[in-house]
């Protein structure tokens, strides 16, 4: 099948696309995508975590043709050209990326919940990024990371 | 994964027919569970016809006071709808207390009652199951069965029922508006998910291609003093060991009505109309509660890893009864 979708604002297409593939494996093999990573593939890890039509979802578990017509963003889209995202840089200067396989989503996820919420509580932090494993850093320093994020968009950084 | 097609249906009657000549089809909600146990090899759909899209995802209030909610709704929409925030909080907390954010995001009401058992042994596809495969056998009777069930279970599977929205939703009298081949109809929450018996097969009474559109809650004015208790291995993002939804009506410190569920006990969410029965008209006290959680537990049948779970469930039916009757506060 074909698979048509619009990705980080860009309209794109993969051709040869077979049923079962998840929308993860055709954003990293098919559309050059590869920052989402593939860990789990079911559901568990949120190493994979995007945005689909605004909503954070894992993507080893969207099905090619789930993701059809739909708008996905990736953490490759996060960033402007030349500047990162403050959440990838409060991630980088808070020391919270160790061997970074958890980081893109943990950043995606991050994105998410200061959409929602600006200030967000410890607890909601947690609760918020409970569907991303990290195997490496313990989570404080990711949470410094989140509450440096928060810090600076309160700052209109 | 074994190869399949996928399919979007135009309407509710076409998603229908889609199936009917597909025995080994399924539909497709969010995917969160089916797509998991494709990925397994668990399930094998020739076709998946995909339903998200075309039923309802809205929630509403009927004439009569209570709300409708579309199969379609996300776990996350209906968690933090502000009319089932207040009506039926056991309900968003329920709905909250499983999952992830992006699993939340995805899953739909519709898949959520349906999702399979998460008896490891069902999962891998090396070892014997009955509810996999009939009659190859039950590996969890003498296995790992630590999460396994302890009432309505029969030698055939042991397996609990995962969903935590379902045990809410059994607790506030909810019932499913399904569509089939034979027409429609209204079931009530107890009465969709089976006991294992002889079928373990057979999660639910539906029949092969019917579709759950939606989900109707009565109106119930003392479902706003609601609760949904779970307990897990650890603080979040893991199945209940034991959960306890609850709904309580107290006047003068007397119980006037009361419904209560267990999670994690049984192949299907457990009404537990023994403790329901116990407490109608007592006055509210912790040796009440206490008394009454044991009426229903008297007839539990551990197995060898899960007699814990006896004095678990009933010491959460007494901690959630006490919080609803004001008495734990
Ligand atoms: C890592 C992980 C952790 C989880 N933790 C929890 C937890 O703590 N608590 C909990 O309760 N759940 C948990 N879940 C399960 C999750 O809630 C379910 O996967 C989800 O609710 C299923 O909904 P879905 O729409 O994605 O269903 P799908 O996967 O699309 O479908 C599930 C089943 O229902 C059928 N189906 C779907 N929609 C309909 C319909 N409208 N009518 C008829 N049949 C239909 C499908 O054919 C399939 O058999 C977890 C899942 C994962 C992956
Ligand atoms: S408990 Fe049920 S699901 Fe688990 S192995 Fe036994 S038959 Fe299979
Ligand atoms: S790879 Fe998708 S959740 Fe782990
Ligand atoms: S930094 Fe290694 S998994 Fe998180």
């Amino acid at each position: 099948m074909k698979l048509e979708c619009k990705v980080n604002g860009e309209n794109r297409e993969a051709d040869g696309v077979r049923e079962g593939e998840s929308l993860l494996y055709i954003l990293r093999e098919r559309l050059d995508l590869p920052g989402s990573k593939n860990a789990c593939e079911q559901g568990e890890c949120g190493s994979c975590s995007v945005y689909m039509d605004g909503m954070l979802v894992c993507s080893c578990l969207v099905l090619a043709g789930q993701a059809e017509g739909r708008e996905i963003v990736t953490v490759e889209g996060l960033a402007d050209e030349n500047e990162l995202h403050p959440v990838q840089k409060s991630f980088i200067e808070a020391g919270a990326v160790q061997c970074g396989f958890c980081t893109p989503g943990l950043i995606v996820a991050t994105h998410d919940l200061l959409e929602r919420n600006a200030k967000p509580s410890d607890v909601e932090i947690r609760e918020a990024l409970a569907g991303n494993l990290c195997r490496c850093t313990g989570y404080e320093k990711i949470l410094d990371a989140v509450k440096l994020a928060a810090a600076k968009n309160g700052n209109g950084a | 994964m074994k190869p399949y097609r996928y399919e979007r249906a135009e309407d509710i009657s076409g998603a229908i027919s889609a199936l009917a000549d597909e025995p080994e089809g399924a539909f497709l909600g969010g995917g969160t569970n089916i797509v998991d146990l494709m990925k397994l090899g668990v399930s094998t759909p020739d076709v998946l016809v995909d339903v998200r899209r075309l039923m309802s995802d809205d929630i509403e209030e009927t004439e009569d006071g209570g709300v409708r909610i579309g199969a379609a709704v996300p776990n996350s929409d209906l968690a933090a709808d502000p009319t089932i925030r207040t009506r039926y909080p056991a309900l968003s907390e329920a709905l909250l207390s499983g999952a992830s954010g992006q699993l939340r995001n995805m899953a739909t009401t519709g898949g959520n009652f349906l999702q399979r058992t998460r008896c490891v042994y069902f999962q891998d596809t090396t070892t014997p199951c009955n509810k996999r495969e009939p009659g190859s056998g039950c590996s969890a009777l003498d296995g790992y069965n630590k999460n396994h069930a302890i009432l309505g279970s029969s030698e055939h599977c042991v397996a609990t029922h995962p969903s935590d929205m379902a045990v809410a939703m059994a607790a506030l009298d909810a019932f499913v508006v399904t569509h089939g081949p034979n027409g429609e109809r209204r079931i009530p929450i107890e009465e969709l998910h089976r006991l294992p018996g002889d079928e373990p097969e057979r999660d639910t009474i539906l029949e092969h291609g019917e579709l759950i559109t939606a989900v109707e809650l009565p109106p119930m004015g003392f479902s706003s003093n609601s609760k949904y208790r779970k307990v897990r291995e650890r603080a979040s993002y893991a199945f209940a060991l034991v959960s306890v939804a609850a709904a309580m009506d107290v006047e003068d410190g007397v119980v006037r009505d009361v419904r209560v569920a267990l999670g994690g006990v049984a192949h299907k969410p457990w009404r537990a109309t023994k403790v329901e029965e116990a407490l109608r008209g007592e006055p509210v006290s912790e040796e009440n509660f206490r008394a009454a959680a044991e009426i229903e537990l008297s007839e539990a049948e551990p197995l060898s890893e899960n007699a814990y779970k006896v004095p678990l469930a009933r010491n959460v039916m007494v901690r959630t009864l006490s919080d609803l009757s004001g008495e734990g506060r």
